[in-house]
C-alpha cells in the first residue's frame, strides 16, 4: 500500500486541507464543547466558558488530519505524528484548564476525542491519501490493505493505553481486577494461542500436548531462580530454549505420524511431563511444587515498598503492588506481540510457507523437495520455545508453580482457542482468546446466576458446559473458526509491481 | 536418441504382501516423451511413486543422470531435477496460485522467481487470471494447469506427469497435451508420462511401455503401439 505515490499535491495543499479540517472543527465543537451550562449554587444555569477543549480538538484534527495528508510519509510515520500530536493537545487541555472540581474529567474528554479522532483518521486516511483516479486502479484490496495497517496500530496503541487508562479511571484498586484477571490473563492465552497456532493452524500438525512446553518453561524459570539465583532476563531465553529442544525431542519420533496418531502421542507426552514433574520429587517437589519464586523486577529494581531501593520510590511515585501488575502486563504483551511478529514474519519465508503446504498435502510438498521433516520440526520447536516463554512468565507471575496447573484441561483450552479462532488466522485466535479466557472471568463474576440457582451455584463450574456450547455452536455456523479467511503471503498487481515486491522484501 | 536420463533396472515395490511392481526396466532418454500406459491397478502411479522415493523399491535400482536414486530421500531426489505433477493434482487448496507456484520453486530458490511466473503465466495465461484465488477454488483443468506449472517452476531435467488428463474436457486434455508437446519441443524437456488415455498418450510420446499386472508386456515407439490391435482392442477402442 504505497500511500506515497498517490498523495496529491504537496505540503502546501496537506496544511490547507488540515486547517479547513480543523476549522470545521472547532465551528462544530463550538456549540458542544466550548460552551456548557452549570447550575450554580443558586440552582441557576450559567454559561461556562471552556475554550481550551475546542482549541484542543480542533488542533488534534489539524495535527491528523496534517499526518494523513502529509506526503512521502509512511505509515508509522504518520502515526508517531498522530499520536505525539494527540498527546500535546490533551496536555494543553488540562494544563490550561487546570483540575476543575466541577468538571471531574476533562482528561477523558480530550482522550475521548482523541479516540474519536483516530477512528475517523483510521477511516478516511486512505481516501484522503489517494485521489479518485488512483483509488479506481488500485482497487479495494489497497483501501483495505491500508485500513488494516492502521488499524493494527490503533489496536496495539490501545492495547499500550489500556493498564494506564484502567488506572487513570478506576484507581489502583479497582483496576488491579481489569489489569489482572482480564489484561494479563487473556494475554498469557493470546500468546499460548499464537504459539500453537505454529503447529496446529500453519503446519497443520495436531498436538494436544501443548501445556507440556509450557510447564518445561515455568519449571526451567522456577528451578534456575530458586537453585542458582538467575535472573528472569537470563531465564526467559533458557526457558524457551528449553522448551524448544523438548519439542525437537517429542518430534522427532513422532515425525511419521499424521492426524490422529500423532495427537495421541503428543497428549501422551503432555501427561509423561505432567506425571514426571508430580513424581521427580527431589526435583520438583512433587505435588507441593515450587514455591517462592523471585517475583519479577523492573530490570533490577524491585517492585517493593522500599524508600530507598524499590520502584515506587526511585521513581518518585507512592508505593502499591499495582505497578508490578502493570509491569507484568506490559511484558506478556511484548512477548505475545514477538510471537505475533514472529508468525506474520515467518509466514512470508519459505520455512512459514513450507508449513502451509504440509498442512494442506505432505505428499506434494515431498514431491516439490520440502524436507518434510526438518519442516514439521521447526514448527515444533518453534510452537515450544513461544510456550517456554510463556511458561517462564507464568512462574514470575504466580512465584509458584506446581503439576496442577499443566493439565490436560490446559491443553484443550488453547487448542479450542485456536481452533474457535480459525486455524492459522492471528486475529481470530486473539478473538477467541479473549471471548474464551474473559467470558470465563465474567463467569466467576456472575452472582446474578446465585439467585436464580441458590447460594451454592458456582457459575465457574459450568465453564466447561459453556465452552461446549459455543464450541457446538461455531462448528454449524462457522466450522473454520472466527476468521477463516486467510491472507495470501504475496500479491501480483502488475508485472512490474510483482518484481518490485519481491525484490524490496524478499518474499520470493 | 541422446544419454539415458533415467533409467529402471529390475524394479520391485511391494506394498505389505502385495507385489505392485515386478521388476520393471524403464529407460527414459534426454529430450523425450516416454509414455507410460495400463490399466487400473497396473502399477503406474505406484512406479512414479517408486521413482519419486516412496514407496521404496525393494530390489532393482534407479538411477537418474548416472546416480544411483534408489535410496535417496524424496526430498532429495526432487532436488536432483525430477520434478512430478502427482495424481490427483494434489495442489495445496488454501494457498493461493501465486503461493502454489512459489512452493515449486522451493528447492531452487528465489533468484528466478519472477521470471518463470511470468513463463508460466505465458503458457497458461488462465493462471495469470486466477493469480490471486486459492488453488481449490479453480477447475479441474485449471488445477492441473497449476499442477504442471508448480512442478515446472523448479526447473526440472525430468518432467513426470500422473493421469493429466483425469477427469478433463476433452478440450482441456489436447490444450495441456499441446502443452507438453511445445515445452518438449522448443525447451528439450524430457517428460514421463503415466496415463490412462492412452490414445492421447500415445500420439504424444516419442516411446511408450505398455504396464500389466506390475510388469512391462510390451514397448515401442508411440505411433507403432498406437496401431498394433492388442493395443486398440485392450486400450483404445473401449476407451474411445
Amino acid at each position: 500500500m504505497d500511500l506515497r505515490q498517490e498523495t496529491g499535491g504537496g505540503l502546501w495543499e496537506a496544511l490547507r486541507d488540515a486547517g479547513a479540517a480543523a476549522l470545521v472543527t472547532a465551528g462544530l465543537s463550538f456549540p458542544i464543547l466550548a460552551l456548557r451550562t452549570v447550575e450554580n449554587l443558586d440552582n441557576k444555569l450559567e454559561l461556562e466558558q471552556r475554550w481550551p477543549l475546542m482549541f484542543g480538538a480542533a488542533m488534534l484534527v489539524f495535527f491528523g488530519r496534517l499526518a494523513a495528508r502529509v506526503p512521502g510519509a509512511g505509515v508509522a510515520a504518520r502515526w508517531i505524528v498522530f499520536v505525539c500530536a494527540a498527546f500535546a493537545a490533551i496536555y494543553l487541555v488540562i494544563d490550561a484548564w487546570g483540575m476543575d472540581a466541577d468538571f471531574p474529567a476533562p482528561e477523558l474528554v480530550a482522550l475521548a476525542v482523541a479516540l474519536a479522532a483516530m477512528v475517523g483518521l483510521w477511516l478516511t486516511a486512505p481516501f484522503a491519501a489517494t485521489s479518485a483516479l488512483a483509488r479506481k486502479q488500485q482497487g479495494a484490496r489497497a483501501f483495505l490493505g491500508a485500513r488494516s495497517r492502521h488499524m493494527e496500530f490503533a489496536g496495539v496503541f490501545a492495547l499500550f493505553a489500556f493498564p494506564l487508562l484502567a488506572l487513570w479511571l478506576l484507581g489502583p484498586q479497582g483496576s488491579l481486577k481489569w489489569i489482572n484477571n482480564y489484561g494479563v490473563q487473556i494475554l498469557i492465552y493470546v500468546m499460548l494461542g499464537w504459539g500453537l497456532n505454529i503447529v496446529v493452524g500453519l503446519a497443520g500438525l495436531l498436538d494436544l500436548g501443548y501445556v507440556a512446553f509450557y510447564a518445561v518453561g515455568a519449571y526451567t524459570y522456577a528451578l534456575l531462580s530458586t537453585v542458582f539465583g538467575l535472573s528472569f532476563w537470563i531465564c526467559l531465553p533458557l526457558a524457551g530454549l528449553f522448551a524448544a529442544f523438548w519439542g525437537v525431542l517429542l518430534g522427532i519420533p513422532v515425525l511419521r505420524l499424521r492426524g490422529d496418531y500423532l495427537a495421541i502421542v503428543t497428549l501422551g507426552f503432555g501427561e509423561i511431563i505432567r506425571v514426571v514433574l508430580i513424581n521427580w520429587t527431589d526435583l520438583t517437589n512433587g505435588y507441593a511444587g515450587i514455591s517462592s519464586i523471585p517475583r519479577i523486577t523492573f530490570f533490577g529494581i524491585p517492585f517493593i515498598d522500599d524508600d530507598e531501593t524499590g520502584f515506587a520510590a526511585r521513581f518518585g511515585l507512592e508505593f502499591s503492588p499495582i505497578h508490578r501488575t502493570i509491569f507484568l502486563f506490559y511484558l506478556i504483551l511484548c512477548l505475545a506481540l514477538l510471537t505475533n511478529a514472529a508468525t506474520l514474519r515467518l509466514r512470508r519465508l519459505p520455512i512459514g510457507r513450507a508449513w502451509e503446504a504440509l498442512r494442506e498435502d505432505e505428499i506434494a510438498c515431498r514431491s516439490l523437495g520440502v524436507d518434510t521433516v526438518s519442516t514439521k520440526l521447526t514448527a515444533f520447536a518453534l510452537g515450544a520455545m513461544f510456550a517456554g516463554f510463556a511458561g517462564a512468565f507464568f512462574a514470575v507471575r504466580q512465584n509458584f508453580v506446581s503439576p496442577e496447573s499443566f493439565t490436560f484441561g490446559e491443553s484443550a483450552t488453547i487448542l479450542a482457542i485456536v481452533v474457535l479462532g480459525g486455524m492459522g488466522s492471528q486475529l481470530g485466535v486473539a478473538a477467541a482468546a479473549v471471548a474464551l479466557i474473559g467470558g470465563m472471568e465474567i463467569l466467576r463474576e456472575l452472582d446474578i446466576l446465585k439467585q436464580v440457582f441458590g447460594e451454592s451455584f458456582d457459575p465457574a463450574q459450568y465453564r466447561m458446559l459453556v465452552f461446549g456450547l459455543a464450541m457446538v455452536v461455531m462448528m454449524i455456523w462457522k466450522p473454520r473458526g472466527v476468521v477463516s479467511s486467510r491472507a495470501p503471503s504475496i500479491y501480483l498487481r502488475s508485472r512490474a509491481a510483482i518484481s518490485g515486491e519481491h525484490v524490496g522484501e524478499g518474499r520470493g | 536418441m541422446s544419454a539415458t536420463l533415467l533409467a529402471l533396472r529390475g524394479v520391485e515395490t511391494c506394498y505389505g504382501n502385495i507385489i505392485a511392481l515386478r521388476g520393471v526396466d524403464i529407460d527414459v532418454n534426454e529430450g523425450e516423451i516416454v509414455a507410460l500406459i495400463g490399466a487400473n491397478g497396473a502399477g503406474k502411479s505406484t512406479l512414479m511413486m517408486t521413482i519419486s522415493g516412496d514407496p521404496r523399491a525393494r530390489r532393482g535400482s534407479i538411477t537418474f543422470a548416472g546416480r544411483d536414486i534408489t535410496k535417496t530421500p524424496t526430498h532429495e531426489i526432487a532436488r536432483l531435477g525430477i520434478a512430478q505433477s502427482p495424481e490427483g493434482r494434489r495442489i495445496f487448496a488454501r494457498m493461493s496460485v501465486l503461493e502454489n507456484l512459489q512452493m515449486g520453486a522451493a528447492v531452487c530458490g528465489s533468484g528466478h522467481f519472477v521470471e518463470d511466473v511470468e513463463r508460466m503465466f505465458a503458457i497458461f495465461p488462465r493462471l495469470k487470471e486466477r493469480a490471486q484465488q486459492r488453488g481449490g477454488t479453480l477447475s479441474g483443468g485449471e488445477q492441473q494447469m497449476l499442477a504442471i506449472a508448480r512442478a515446472l517452476m523448479s526447473r526440472p531435467r525430468l518432467l513426470m506427469l500422473d493421469e493429466p488428463s483425469l477427469g478433463l474436457a476433452p478440450l482441456i486434455v489436447k490444450l495441456i497435451f499441446d502443452v507438453i508437446a511445445d515445452l518438449n519441443k522448443t525447451q528439450g524437456l524430457t517428460v514421463f508420462l503415466v496415463e490412462q488415455n492412452a490414445h492421447h498418450a500415445l500420439r504424444l510420446a516419442h516411446r511408450a511401455y505398455v504396464l500389466v499386472n506390475g510388469a512391462v508386456a510390451m514397448q515401442g515407439a508411440g505411433r507403432e503401439l498406437l496401431e498394433r490391435p492388442e493395443i486398440r482392442a485392450a486400450y483404445l477402442e473401449g476407451g474411445q
